[in-house]
Parts: C-alpha cells; sequence; structure tokens
C-alpha cells in the first residue's frame, strides 16, 4: 500500500491544485467529467462487485437529475433541498425492487432484468409526462444565477468551472472512501460469502437480505446525486442520455472496463471511456455518426473476452505476478 | 474387441486411474468390480472419451481411438448406460429412446430398434409418452437401457445399473443382464453390487484406487479369498 | 355497439395481434437461453439489422418483396450463428454476467454500425396495406399478417423443436448437457444451430417489423427490453410460458394505452412486470419447458 500513497498523495495534491495552476477551461471540463463520472461508475460498482450486477442504474441518475430540475423549475425548490427529495425518492425506489429481489433471492440474470424494467419505466415515464418534463426534447434548469454573478448556491449553479471542480472532486474521493468503508466492513465479508454460497452464509445468522439491500439503497442514493450534479453542471438534460437502457449500459462498461474489483477502477475507466469519446471526437469529427459507440462497443467485448477484470485490474493482477 | 492398454487418466492434476489395462472380446460379458471411488466410473468415461486420456491406449476392434471426438465413440458402437439413469427428465420415454438412436446409422433402423427395445421392455411401450421424469427408478433404467440400445451397438457399457434401486428391482436387473448376454451383446459391466453381477458375467476385473488387482473368470473370482474377505464379508 | 365498447374492443383485438408478435420475439430468445444459457440483449438489435437487411434489398437493390425476406432471415441467422461462434463461445465458462455484458457490447456495436452505414435518417419500404374491416372493427391489414404469420412459425417451431431428431436434441441438451455426446451429439454443433435458429426468428420478426415501422439504427431500445420481460414473467428459457406470458403483456399495453395515453400502456406493462416479480419471482409459469 506504500507505494500507492507514494505515488497517490502527490498526484493528488497536484489534483487538488490543478485549476489553481493555470489550466484551460476545456482540461477543467474533461478533468470534471472524469471524476464526475468516475464518482457515478464507483457508485455502480458498489453493488457490481458484490454480484449484484444492475442494468438499472440508469433509473437512479435519471430520478436524480429530472427531481431537482422539475422541482426548481416548477416549484422553485432550491436544489439542495431537491437533492433531498431526490434521494428519498431513489432510496424508496430501491428499496421496493430491492427487497423482494432480495428476499426471493433473484439473482444473475432475472436481477439484472428486472433493473432493466426499471430504468425503462422510469424512462418511460419521463417521456410520458412530457407536459412537465419536456420530454424527449429534454429540459433545462432554469437559470438562478442573478446578474452580475458568477454564482448560486440557492440554485446551485455555479458559471466558474473551478468551483464545479472543487464540487465534483470532492463526491468523488467520498466515493472512494466509501467504497473502501464497504469493502473493509464485515458486510463485505459477508457479502463475499453470500455471494458465493448463499445458504451457507445464512446459517451463519447474517441477514442477507439487509445487508444487500443496505449497499444497493447505498449505491442508488450516489447515482442520483451523480444525476444531481451532472444536472446543475450540464444545464441540459433528456430521458435518453440520462435514464433508460443506453446509460445503463454506459455504467456498467465503464466500471467494468476499468475493473470493478479495485477501488480506482471504476475511476479509471471513466477516464479511458472520456479520452476515447473525446479522441474519438478530434479524430473524426462530428461527420460520421457513431463511430465513437462502434469502437465503444467493440472494446466493450474485447474487453469482457479477453480482460474480464478490467484495465487497472488486469494491470495490477500482472504487476501482482510479476512481483510475486 | 475393447482393448485398453496401460491407461493413465484423471481430473486435471488429479490422477485416477493408473495403467490400467483390460479386455473384452466378442460375444463376452465383462465386470470391472471394486469400492467406491475405486475410478469404476472414470473408466467409463475414458472409455466413452468423456474424459481426456492422459496416456496409454484404447482401442476398438482393433483400431485406436484415443483422439477421436466424444460424439464420434458411438459411431463405434459402443453405448454407454451413465450412473444414475441420466435419462432426459422432461422429454417422453419414446423421445429418450429417439436421442439413443440419434446417429445417422441409427436412424435407418430406427424403427426396427424401437420394436426391439419394446420386446425387451414391454412397460416402456404401454408408457412411451409418459415423461421419463415421472416414472419409477426400476423404469427409468430399463428405459436407459433401452436408450443405449437404440443404436445397435457392438458394445455396451453399463454404470452401475444397480445403484439407488429397490433390492426386488436390482434382481430384475441382473435378470436383465442375463438376458441382453443370451441376445449376443457385448457387455462391460461396473458395479458395486459384487455377489450378483459376478452372475451373469464371464469375467471381471477387480479395481482398487484406481489400479486392477486381479482379473479372471467370474467363479475364480468368486472363490477368491481376498475378494471374498474385503468384499463379500466371509 | 356503444362507441365506447368498440374502440376497447379493437384496444383488445390489437392487444391479441401484438400479442402473436411478440411472442414470436419471445421464443427466439427464450430458445437461446433455454438451451445455452446465455441472453442475447442485443436481441432487438439483431431484428434491426434484419429490417435493414431487407429494406436494402428491397428499396435499394429493387429486388421482389419475397426474396428481401428471405434474405433478412437468412442474414439475421448467419449473424445469429455468428454471434455465438465468435462473441458468445469464449466467455461461455466465465460469469454469466460476462455473457450478458458482452452482447451488451454487441448492441452498441450493431447500433453504430447501422448509423455509420445507414444513417440516422428513418428508412420505410413504403408499402401502405390498407385498413381491413372485420365487423364493426377496423383493423390494420400489416397487423393481422404478423400475427398469422407469428403464430404460423411458433407452430412450426413447435413441430421442429418436437418431430425432428435435431428439434429434440435442442432440447434435449437444455436438460442434460453433460451426456449428449454419448447420444453420438456434437453438442458445440447443437449451440450453433440454436442460434442460427434464433437468429431466423430475429429475421421473420424483422419481415413483420417492416410492414408496419419505420426502420432507424434506435429502434431496438423500443421493443428490445419488452422481449425480456416477457421471457422473464413466462419463466426464463419456457418456450410456453413466454407464449402466454407474450398475449397478458400486450394485453397490458394496448388496453392500457387505450385507457391512459400511449406510453402509460407501456408503463402498466412494466410496473406490472415489476409486481410479479414481487408474487412469483420465477415468473408466472415457472417450470422450464
Amino acid at each position: 500500500m506504500t507505494t500507492a500513497s507514494r505515488i497517490g498523495l502527490p498526484l493528488l495534491a497536484l489534483l487538488l491544485l490543478a485549476p489553481l495552476l493555470g489550466i484551460g477551461a476545456y482540461p477543467l471540463h474533461l478533468m470534471i467529467m472524469a471524476m464526475l463520472w468516475g464518482f457515478i461508475y464507483t457508485s455502480w460498482a458498489l453493488m457490481g462487485r458484490l454480484g449484484m450486477v444492475s442494468l438499472g442504474h440508469g433509473a437512479f441518475f435519471g430520478v436524480g437529475a429530472y427531481v431537482v430540475v422539475m422541482l426548481w423549475n416548477h416549484f422553485g425548490m432550491p436544489p439542495l433541498a431537491g437533492t433531498i427529495v431526490a434521494v428519498l425518492a431513489s432510496a424508496l425506489l430501491a428499496f421496493l425492487i430491492g427487497y423482494p429481489c432480495f428476499r426471493f433471492r433473484i439473482v444473475g440474470h432475472y436481477f439484472a432484468l428486472v433493473t432493466l424494467a426499471l430504468a425503462e419505466v422510469v424512462r418511460l415515464s419521463i417521456v410520458g409526462l412530457r407536459d412537465l418534463t419536456g420530454g424527449s426534447l429534454g429540459v433545462t434548469p432554469s437559470p438562478g444565477i442573478a446578474s452580475g454573478e458568477t454564482a448560486s448556491i440557492y440554485a446551485l449553479q455555479f458559471s466558474e468551472r473551478v468551483v464545479w471542480f472543487y464540487i465534483v472532486l470532492v463526491m468523488w474521493l467520498l466515493s472512494l472512501y466509501v467504497w473502501r468503508r464497504v469493502d473493509r466492513s464485515m458486510t463485505r465479508l459477508a457479502l463475499q460469502a453470500i455471494s458465493e454460497e448463499e445458504d451457507a452464509a445464512a446459517s451463519i445468522g447474517i441477514n442477507v437480505s439487509r445487508s444487500k439491500l443496505g449497499v444497493a439503497m447505498l449505491s442508488a442514493i450516489m447515482t442520483s446525486i451523480g444525476g444531481v450534479l451532472y444536472a446543475q453542471y450540464q444545464l441540459y438534460i433528456n430521458p435518453e442520455t440520462v435514464s433508460g437502457i443506453a446509460i445503463s449500459l454506459q455504467i456498467v462498461f465503464g466500471a467494468i472496463a476499468g475493473g470493478m474489483f479495485v477501488t480506482l477502477g471504476p475511476t479509471v475507466g471513466a477516464v479511458f471511456l472520456l479520452l476515447l469519446s473525446e479522441s474519438l471526437r478530434v479524430l473524426v469529427g462530428n461527420q460520421v455518426h457513431g463511430l465513437d459507440m462502434l469502437i465503444y462497443g467493440a472494446l466493450l467485448i474485447f474487453f469482457i473476452i479477453y480482460m474480464p477484470k478490467g484495465i487497472l485490474g488486469t494491470w495490477l493482477d500482472w504487476w501482482a505476478r510479476r512481483s510475486g | 474387441m475393447l482393448e485398453i492398454r496401460n491407461l493413465n487418466a484423471g481430473y486435471g492434476s488429479f490422477q485416477a486411474l493408473f495403467d490400467v489395462s483390460l479386455k473384452v472380446d466378442a460375444g463376452e460379458s465383462v465386470a470391472v468390480i471394486g469400492p467406491n471411488g475405486a475410478g469404476k466410473t472414470t473408466l467409463l468415461r475414458v472409455i466413452s472419451r468423456l474424459i481426456e486420456v492422459g496416456s496409454g491406449e484404447l482401442a476398438m476392434e482393433g483400431r485406436r481411438y484415443n483422439d477421436i471426438a466424444p460424439h464420434e465413440v458411438v459411431s463405434l458402437g459402443i453405448a454407454q448406460v451413465p450412473e444414475g439413469r441420466r435419462l432426459f427428465p422432461r422429454l417422453t420415454v419414446e423421445d429418450n429412446l429417439m436421442m439413443g438412436g440419434f446417429t445417422p446409422a441409427a436412424r435407418r433402423h430406427h424403427r426396427e430398434r424401437l420394436d426391439f427395445v419394446y420386446s425387451l421392455f414391454p412397460r416402456m411401450k404401454e408408457r412411451r409418452l409418459q415423461m421419463a421424469g415421472t416414472m419409477s427408478g426400476g423404469e427409468q433404467q430399463m428405459c436407459a437401457i433401452g436408450r443405449a440400445l437404440m443404436s445397435k451397438p457392438k458394445l455396451l457399457l453399463l454404470d452401475e445399473p444397480s445403484a439407488g434401486l429397490a433390492p426386488v428391482i436390482v434382481q430384475s436387473i441382473f435378470e436383465l443382464m442375463k438376458r441382453i448376454r443370451a441376445e449376443g451383446y457385448t457387455v462391460l459391466i461396473v458395479e458395486q453390487n459384487i455377489q450378483q453381477v459376478l452372475q451373469v458375467v464371464d469375467r471381471g476385473y477387480l479395481l482398487e484406487t484406481g489400479r486392477i488387482r486381479m482379473g479372471g473368470a467370474s467363479e475364480e473370482l468368486l472363490a477368491s479369498d481376498e475378494i471374498r474377505k474385503a468384499y463379500l464379508g466371509v | 355497439m356503444e362507441f365506447f365498447d368498440i374502440f376497447l374492443l379493437e384496444a383488445i383485438v390489437n392487444g391479441l395481434l401484438l400479442g402473436g408478435l411478440l411472442a414470436l420475439l419471445a421464443l427466439g430468445l427464450n430458445l437461446v437461453f433455454g438451451v445455452i444459457d446465455v441472453i442475447w440483449i442485443c436481441y432487438a438489435e439483431l431484428i434491426m439489422v434484419g429490417m435493414y437487411a431487407i429494406w436494402w434489398m428491397y428499396s435499394v437493390q429493387g429486388a421482389p418483396l419475397w426474396l428481401a425476406f428471405v434474405f433478412g432471415v437468412a442474414i439475421v441467422a448467419l449473424l445469429g450463428a455468428a454471434l455465438h461462434q465468435f462473441i458468445v463461445r469464449p466467455v461461455l465458462t466465465a460469469e454469466p454476467i460476462n455473457q450478458l455484458l458482452v452482447t451488451g457490447g454487441v448492441l452498441f456495436f450493431l447500433q453504430a454500425a447501422a448509423t455509420v452505414v445507414f444513417g440516422i435518417e428513418f428508412r420505410n419500404i413504403g408499402i401502405r396495406l390498407p385498413g381491413v374491416n372485420v365487423g364493426e372493427l377496423h383493423l390494420s391489414m400489416a397487423r393481422l399478417i404478423a400475427f398469422g404469420v407469428a403464430l404460423a412459425s411458433i407452430v412450426v417451431t413447435y413441430l421442429f423443436l418436437t418431430r425432428t431428431y435435431t428439434g429434440t436434441a435442442i432440447r434435449a441438451i437444455s436438460q442434460d448437457r453433460e451426456i449428449m455426446p454419448l447420444m453420438g451429439v456434437n453438442a458445440s454443433r447443437i449451440y450453433l444451430l440454436t442460434s442460427a435458429l434464433g437468429g431466423a426468428l430475429a429475421g421473420l420478426a424483422a419481415c413483420l417489423l417492416v410492414l408496419q415501422y419505420d426502420i432507424h439504427p434506435a429502434i431496438g431500445l423500443s421493443f428490445g427490453p419488452i422481449a425480456f420481460l416477457i421471457c422473464v414473467l413466462g419463466g426464463l428459457g419456457n418456450l410456453v410460458g413466454g407464449f402466454l406470458a407474450a398475449f397478458i403483456f400486450a394485453q397490458f399495453i394496448s388496453v392500457g394505452g387505450f385507457v391512459f395515453h400511449l406510453e402509460w400502456g407501456y408503463v402498466l406493462a412494466f410496473l406490472f412486470f415489476i409486481v410479479m416479480m414481487f408474487w412469483k419471482p420465477q415468473g408466472l409459469f415457472a417450470r422450464r419447458y
């Protein structure tokens, strides 16, 4: 671990000082995106690494984004308060789906498909409520910054990118911390045993359902907060990009590409996906629609077949074997 | 007909058979007896090519077949009734039999073989449209044997046909063995039920912890002190 | 008949017609899952490729429609076989979830490939089938044909599975894979055949859909999830269950969409699904076929 800290801490310091070192707006934006998606993918991986592969995190992401924006646009509720509502809604959703799933031992394919149903329900509901949500056209949070100002905590809108940088940085670090806590607690050990041998663990008296449910709700809450941040930063959301099967699969891919069994894995995945889409945009431009998806899909296939532990996971394995 | 020379085989790093050699001539009935875990089932699986040969030779009618694909073994004329019957539970009796006669060569004689199996097992004819999984143990065993016979095998392998069956049924199974033998089939039976099996075969081999300890005519084996003391409680 | 009743009746009948089509979708998926134990998340995308193939052959190449249909079915059957051989096979021994994810990658890949090759404009083969009056009901000819063909295909598939050697082997392998070699059956070959069959059924669905809907790279997203849910509802791998579940689901979509508004029919159906998961988690008709 010391090697990691020796490299990690200076890098972290660098990261903390980055905006002040005069990095341009675009790289700053990229870093924000990397950390934001890193936060979201890590939240997903909380469940994923314990065998609960959800194909429906788009539901929580979408709920986070839309609840906050809707409450602000229609009722003037400040996003910070709206976040609490969104978080409660996501937690409830996670509970409603999670409880029967874990209690009735719905696992594997079935679980994945049930979560997929959830993501689609959310997407379709958003589209269906088009009078409120603007349907497929999407929606923008109403401007909340007073003229002459650059920020509004009340509206959770900041025109200074640097502010967002630090907000997202804190959230990202928080997600890594949460990851570590879940990882180290008894829960994780129990769940590890559980994901492999459900009946044996239950006989040790561990409340299987409660542990799984806890992690699921935590994962859902964090993902929905990610949705809030995304909405407030990008200032535009639509149902296809924040909910449904497409974004759900993207989250899964991101976490897996980096390696969901390692703390920084999902973040590596986020960086990877970001670099991929940006470099494709630079190389190919916007003329050829779909080329990025093409490579993205091919890479997902490649990763699952040849590097199921993800980039970071495989690299760490290789490193361990070299020194072992 | 079947010849096995110096066979070594196992599962991954775990070796189960050591330098096993045996043979079965045309028209013979041969038993491989031995205690639990001796490697008897492994032996049959190797013969059917479900498990790879480590070293040694498998030959059928003089032709070495170590390298053929598992699904080609039936075409050589070797059919197996696996341990535990292993019928397809949600297929009918008739469909199970159909699967036994799947190979193109067997399909040509489907009607004829089906009639033969039904004549051997009239009860199977009664139950031909019944789901195989709903039958009793003894009936399932009949069906499993019938299934193997559908391909008109030259060599019939039976893996513990009496396992898990009530004594009365076991009795009828061994009667059946005599009948199959009388029909001229060449049979290799693997069994834990030493007393009964040696009464229906010509020869036997004793397999213990993966090694052939002895072999000979069934009367010899029944009379041997070693076997009587260790296995027949005498 | 009262005005209100007629439209409700129409909704019910349309639900039946839709059910037939959805049952066809479920059949292909269930077959592959029941036999090979893999869910093709990209199943709807296979159908999308079939639709483009038909459009290309008919609208671009000017071939007769029947030829375009044959071409479509053949292309998707090949695609299904290729999917199994090159993408699924390498991960058959890995975690089941990897199999789901690898087909997820194919989903993106196929969508993107369609976008690159055909662009994002909506395409249509431009065949407008007339409406048909059955009694006082006004129904779409396209839907009636789709229903008929779907049912016929299901019957043919059923006969294939129960009356032929290969079909019986396909059913057998899903019950006990290990002893298949003892029957003289090449298991890999059966898997490949099943994949091709699953693809062919998808291709058939494409033929039926192309008569009713526009083609777009992302249309898979509209009916893919539905197909999965139907399969789970009927019990994954359960061919009969999937058949019945398709009709139940279709009624929710059709009548729900009629009583409320279009999307809500789908939402209702999905919610029904989620509720069912609470009540009968293994699917309404749990036992595998």
